[in-house]
């Protein structure tokens, strides 16, 4: 019986958030939060992966996140739009909405190539010295893009406005929104079960003591190089959804490390190695952004300073390293696992 | 390139290399005590350009409305004034900070990521607190000293250029014996070697904190006025890109380490001076200076991957 509650969960937010939006109940500014929420909810549990459980220090998620965003943007654009650079569509429009998917998993992986050049250099360095190398990873992306003129140099990237539009010209729906709430569930959905695989136990060790770990016979560069790429692409899984947004267009600009610092942020905010912690913090400050966009620039003196005092009251963030069903016991018998919920019953 | 042209972007690479190095000094010391990177460092520079331009002006207008009219002691006098008001309100800003910000939460044992996190906000009101209540609009910084041309060989300099690459390896000579042969210096090294048994020998480690911090922010301050000087033009945002690049800097020369810091510094001032240099050397075309950010961060990267303690770093055994 346990085993319904979770999809049912899943089916009404699904209902609720993609009803809504599709029936117009949820105008679009609302449907824009909305998407913004997810595509920060998947950010900030991938890098939670590895500035949380793993306990390293990435600091260049946003050029991960470009990495897939370009990549998806453009292979959309040449597959299924007519462009000024890459001409006419290649493939029938109709099929932009089965192989839209295929083109983020595209943009995914290539991210997570992208991910293999910190995670290789990460096997030597720690702590530190690896915030640097994220740092100057995020760094030689944007300025790579701004350097490619064919995809638009610094101006940007456009044209993923036609997808979307031929996409909804073939069947009306809000497919982005559709798209983004799937990603969130793939996400959670690895990231929780690769944490609870025998490498998630590794990634652990490894946040514990690196040497100990070694010595404990986890193969400690597999497991890196797996986290590193796991992170990475989902990062950029986040990137090829955003790139779809309204605007419909990238820029460099938007990938910087203010982009990145944001990320961490949220994933501080919610606590190192909790997933919920994550999802709470993820939504709740996308949520005080659009609250506080009356005050205009002054946002960006209150939000920093409500943040500093609330690390005073909580140093280790919303949740530190529990999730929601280590604080309210019942939610197990919806989220848990199945073993989980059984040792509940039978307490 | 001739050499001529070779030593004019050399002196003007040190001059840039010599703000990377100021900055990444601050970086390196309030590493090197706390193990924190103090991510707001960048904006302190900030604060440090601005109070400098606050107090210039003010002493500008005290004494007359150009400084080209003034006999040349006045404007010396104003821009020692200038440096030396800026240095000891900008550390007193950095202190502030860390007793109002950094200090409780080390005093509740938050894990360190979280302190770069507070670090990183601080940065951010910082840089908006400045955008919110001065407005959007750059900010001229005044000209202190006439500054004067001078031609060698066909290198021209000028005397704010001898200045400020004089000021930092000054400064760069005072900070090491200080560390070196001070006994704050030795307390600072001692801190930093090990947390916990140098206070139970009776070294009192906040104000050796506190003194760090008002080092690293008093030469932020320095660099800032130095960049005024130079370049004129203040911004909100101008400690943002500055900063970050700083503390990669820090680390390729081996955070912790002074020498390192300026070796770093100088190094970046090289690369993307000479990055952007190369665009006029024949074969070289398509090397425009949009590659500056490209190419140094892939050195930089490069020396990490070869040596991942920085240059001057050294790796630290670890006892099991």
């Amino acid at each position: 019986m346990k085993k319904i509650y979770l999809p049912l969960v899943v089916l009404l937010l699904f209902v609720v958030i993609i009803g809504g939006s599709w029936l117009r109940i949820l105008n679009e500014y609302w449907q824009l939060v909305l998407l913004f929420m997810g595509i920060n909810v998947i950010l900030t549990v991938s890098l939670n992966l590895i500035n949380g459980y793993m306990g390293e220090f990435s600091c260049g998620h946003a050029g991960f996140m470009a990495v897939g965003a370009y990549v998806t943007s453009i292979l959309t654009v040449w597959l299924f739009a007519e462009d000024k650079v890459f001409g006419p569509p290649v493939l029938p429009t109709a099929w932009a909405i089965p192989l839209f998917p295929v083109a983020l998993i595209i943009g995914a992986v290539a991210a997570s190539l992208v991910g293999l050049l910190v995670a290789i250099p990460s096997f030597r360095t720690r702590g530190d010295y690896l915030a640097i190398i994220t740092l100057a990873v995020n760094y030689i992306v944007k300025s790579a893009i701004e350097n490619m003129e064919v995809i638009g140099g610094p101006r940007g990237f456009v044209g993923m406005k036609r997808v979307m539009n031929n996409m909804a010209d073939v069947f009306d729906a809000p497919w982005l929104l559709i798209w983004t709430f799937i990603g969130i569930l793939v996400t959670i959905f690895i990231i929780r079960n690769f944490m609870s695989s025998t490498f998630g136990k590794g990634v652990e060790a490894i946040r514990e003591d690196e040497i100990a770990a070694e010595l404990m016979s986890v193969n400690t560069r597999r497991v890196k190089v797996i986290a590193f790429m796991l992170s990475c692409g989902l990062a950029g899984l986040a990137g090829g959804l955003f790139a779809h947004g309204p605007g419909g267009y990238v820029n460099p600009g938007t990938f910087t490390i203010l982009k990145s610092t944001e990320v961490m942020v949220m994933v501080y905010l919610g606590g190192m190695g909790s997933i919920s912690g994550s999802i709470i913090s993820a939504i709740g400050f996308t949520l005080l952004l659009e609250l506080l966009r009356p005050l205009g620039v002054f946002k960006w003196v209150v939000i920093p300073l409500l943040l500093v005092v609330m690390m005073l009251f909580r140093p280790t963030g919303i949740m530190g390293n529990r999730e929601l069903t280590d604080v309210f016991p019942w939610l197990r018998t919806i989220f848990g696992s199945e073993e989980e919920s059984y040792a509940l019953a039978s307490n | 390139m001739t050499l001529a042209i070779f030593l004019q972007h050399l002196l003007n690479a040190m001059q840039w290399g010599s703000f990377y190095a100021l900055i990444a000094l601050g970086y390196t010391m309030v590493y090197g005590v706390l193990l924190l990177i103090n991510f707001a460092h960048g904006d302190i520079f900030m604060v440090g350009a601005y109070i400098g331009f606050f107090i210039a002006t003010f002493l500008l207008g005290i004494v007359s409305n150009s400084a080209a009219t003034l006999p040349p002691w006045v404007s010396w006098l104003i821009l020692i004034l200038t440096i030396l008001g800026s240095m000891v309100l900008t550390a007193g800003v950095g202190v502030g900070i860390e007793r109002v910000a950094y200090r409780p939460l080390r005093e509740r044992g938050a894990g360190r990521l979280y302190l770069v996190i507070t670090a990183l906000m601080i940065g951010i009101f910082l840089e908006y607190l400045n955008l919110s209540t001065l407005g959007a609009a750059d900010r001229g910084f005044p000209e202190l000293i006439k500054t004067e041309i001078y031609s060698v060989g066909g290198v021209s300099f000028t005397n704010v250029k001898l200045i400020v690459i004089g000021l930092a390896i000054l400064v760069m000579i005072v900070l090491e014996l200080i560390v070196r042969r001070t006994k704050i210096g030795m307390a600072m090294r001692a801190i930093s070697y090990d947390k916990v048994a140098v206070p139970l020998m009776g070294v009192p480690m906040n104000a050796i904190i506190s003194a760090t911090f008002v080092i690293g922010s008093s030469l932020a301050a320095l660099a800032g006025i130095m960049y005024g000087s130079a370049y004129h033009v203040l911004s909100f945002d101008m400690g943002i890109l500055i900063g970050w690049k700083a503390f990669i800097a820090a680390v390729v020369g081996g955070i912790g380490e002074i020498r390192g810091a300026m070796v770093g510094g100088f190094l970046l001032g090289f690369i993307e001076i000479f990055v952007v240099a190369m665009g006029q050397v024949p074969g070289f075309e398509w090397l425009s200076s949009t590659y500056r950010d490209l190419v140094s961060f892939t050195v930089l990267l490069v020396i990490l991957t070869i040596r991942p303690t920085g240059i001057f770093g050294v790796a630290r055994r670890q006892k099991i």
